[in-house]
């Protein structure tokens, strides 16, 4: 899930040069993982620079990559958009919890088609990548959207080509609500897709579907901003038609329950208002510290991201996690300990 | 450049007498010691060194990709090579599709490179006006220097939607319900697959062809060329029975440079091949993917485990390939070499 690479190597490239020239010798933590939020950690990472002086350092390597590296204790913390399950982490020692959330948009191409307007169901998107909808004047669409002109061509599908955890969110979605989907393809952040072409990256996706006639693709919530594309309407859980921005996506948020566990992924929820394919992407840390000064500098980078980050978020398109999850959060954090067997501090 | 030169002019005996005299009476260079043995000695030791790590770089990629792809090759083997199944989430893999892509890509590439390359060098050595050469030569030089994933991103963007509309779907119409045709140019209308990744292959290595054809072209010594053309020989035939025997290794080679770097390429395919992992007909405009895109795509995100040892295994696959190329591109020329004496 990379936004750009521009906007994710600016503040990085600014925070490295602040950090070598004016606080050489300042405390630094390095992590690395996945490239959705690689920009909004960058931007973290410069802003909290400026205003405390210790230095992050955040390589946007993938998600698979960001696993590897806090397995072999490479980096203070590592970064996944696919939440790993509790047993997993039990066993690795290592402890996950949520930072910002964002959600996948179906985006079309089709004349005549304004944003919003085409109504779709999960069922219905995931019988389109199964290829049993194959065209855009079939039944089912038609009658979803009885008002719409829609033309009598071949769907043309695009999905991401390089392993992402859009795809991740994209396929655990229709697992959950097209029961053919899950038999015959599975969720995963690469899976073995029936149909259509790959591009590679959001922006590759994002370029097939604005160039491609007829197509259908899915995107990063922050590249139909961007991009201005066409996104269809999704029909949530309680049967209600949403169309995506940070309301619907705080909505399925809030939905879940994440006082037992951070392993949640947001697609599907419940909520009259839930935009139904949403996620958060996580951090991983080990919750037995070798290095425990820098265990803290990371507790705190990210404390104080919660306290002071939200508009930045915002600004770039992530929803910041609620107030309550964090609360849930910064308690969890009283598992993240020294080899002594005492609560690294953070405050 | 090893070849011989077969119809060479015999070194020249006509050297005048007085010439040799004048050599004869001259003293002989006194013998000066060599200087500085022990540079010379270290000046080998470190030319062997360099050629060593060249052999030992080789040899220590080839193991490690070895041992990273074990558990691969040792649940599929051979059939690893004959499976289209790829599939992360049931945890079972197949290379064929990439092969197949990898192989069907590059000899488009071919098919297209060698006769454009052919016609520039020709056009250049040959035919160009000489105000022309040098600025159509550099010109060829600079295609070679645009980065990579630039003609990706101009053949997803710019070639790939005109191939659609002013090839493929006219095609499509032309030839829809036509047996056999028919099945060849199917596919979604999207412009990107093995063709486009044919074409735009095509693109990147024809300077490098086209390079090394005209260098070697240049080198044909114009008596060779004078004489035939002065035995009433047309420009098409001094080509094809003078300036192409005589520099058929350079040909090769450069031929042999292109399809390196076309299976190799990565970025520019990754693009425009459509990266899909199914082998469900032979039509040209079907999407497919290669190793290295499959290598590209999929690495940064695989799963430890078998996903990872069949991507390394991919890439052992590719790396075998280019060796097989290399040592039939060898056996070739060696063939040719046998055939001249032959020749009256």
């Amino acid at each position: 899930m990379k936004i750009s690479f521009a906007r994710a190597a600016l503040p990085v490239a600014i925070t490295s040069v602040f950090g070598f020239v004016g606080l050489a010798g300042a405390q630094e933590i390095t992590g690395a993982g996945a490239s959705f939020p690689a920009p909004i950690y960058a931007k973290w990472a410069s802003d909290y620079n400026k205003a405390t002086g210790v230095k992050v350092n955040y390589q946007s390597i993938g998600s698979g990559g960001g696993i590897k590296q806090i397995d072999s204790k490479t980096v203070d913390f590592g970064a996944s958009d696919a939440p790993l399950t509790d047993e997993v982490l039990a066993k690795k020692g290592q402890l996950q919890f949520p930072t910002v959330i964002g959600g996948v948009v179906p985006v079309v191409n089709i004349k005549g088609i304004a944003p919003g307007q085409l109504k779709l169901t999960g069922k219905l998107l995931g019988d389109i990548y199964l290829g049993s909808v194959a065209r855009w004047n079939d039944p089912a669409i038609k009658a979803l959207n009885p008002t719409l002109a829609l033309p009598d061509s071949a769907i043309a599908q695009v999905r991401r080509a390089d392993g992402s955890g859009t795809s991740f969110l994209f396929t655990n979605y229709l697992s959950k609500v097209n029961p053919e989907w899950k038999s015959k393809v599975g969720e995963g952040t690469a899976v073995n897709w029936p149909v259509g072409a790959g591009g590679k990256g959001n922006e590759g996706v994002a370029a097939f579907v604005s160039r491609l006639p007829n197509s259908i693709g899915y995107v990063e919530y922050s590249y139909v901003k961007q991009n201005k594309m066409t996104y269809a309407i999704m029909q949530n859980s309680a049967g209600a038609f949403v169309a995506p921005d940070d309301l619907t996506f705080k909505a399925a948020a809030a939905g879940a329950d994440w006082s037992k566990s951070f392993y949640q992924i947001l697609t599907n929820q419940p909520g009259n208002d839930s935009w139904p394919i949403t996620g958060a992407t996580f951090i991983l840390m080990h919750t037995k510290q070798d290095k425990p000064a820098n265990a803290t500098e990371t507790l705190k980078f990210f404390s104080w991201a919660y306290k002071n980050g939200d508009t930045t978020a915002a600004a770039l398109d992530y929803v910041p996690m609620p107030k309550s999850v964090v609360a849930a959060i910064e308690k969890a954090w009283g598992d993240i300990k020294d080899t002594a067997g005492k609560p690294v501090a953070f405050k | 450049m090893s070849t011989t030169l077969v119809h060479g002019d015999p070194p020249s005996r006509s050297t005048s007498n007085t010439a040799n005299r004048a050599m004869k009476s001259q003293p002989n260079p006194v013998k000066r010691p060599r200087t500085g043995p022990m540079a010379d000695r270290i000046f080998g030791w470190v030319a062997k060194g360099a050629a060593v790590t060249a052999l030992v770089l080789l040899i220590a990629i080839l193991t490690s990709l070895t041992i990273s792809a074990w558990p691969a090759i040792s649940k599929y083997g051979l059939s690893f090579l004959l499976s289209t199944t790829w599939d992360p989430v049931k945890d079972e893999y197949g290379g064929l599709v990439m092969i197949y892509g990898t192989i069907a890509t590059s000899f488009i590439a071919l098919i297209i490179a060698v006769p454009v390359s052919f016609g520039i060098a020709l056009f250049l050595t040959e035919l160009s006006p000489s105000w022309l050469k040098r600025p159509l030569g550099t010109a060829i030089e600079l295609l070679a220097a645009v980065p990579s994933i630039v003609y990706g991103m101009w053949g997803l963007l710019v070639f790939g939607p005109v191939l659609a509309t002013y090839v493929q779907q006219p095609l499509q119409a032309a030839f829809d319900g036509v047996p056999y045709l028919g099945a060849f140019v199917s596919g979604p209308p999207v412009g990107i697959g093995l063709l486009s990744a044919g074409i735009i292959l095509a693109i990147m290595i024809i300077p490098f062809i086209a390079a090394v054809m005209r260098d070697v072209f240049e080198v044909t010594p114009p008596l060779l060329k004078e004489s035939a053309y002065g035995l009433g020989a047309t420009t098409w035939e001094v080509v094809y029975k003078v300036v192409l025997p005589y520099t058929k290794t350079g040909v090769i080679g450069g031929i042999m440079l292109g399809l390196g770097r076309a299976i190799g390429e990565t970025m520019a395919v990754t693009f425009v091949i459509g990266n899909f992992n199914q082998l469900d007909s032979l039509s040209l405009f079907q999407a497919a993917n290669s190793i290295t895109s499959a290598l590209a795509n999929e690495f940064a995100e695989a799963s430890e485990g078998l996903h990872q040892a069949s991507l390394m295994y991919l890439g052992l696959v590719l790396f075998f390939i280019t060796f097989v190329i290399l040592s039939c591109s060898k056996i070739l020329l060696s063939q040719l070499k046998k055939g001249e004496g032959k020749k009256t």
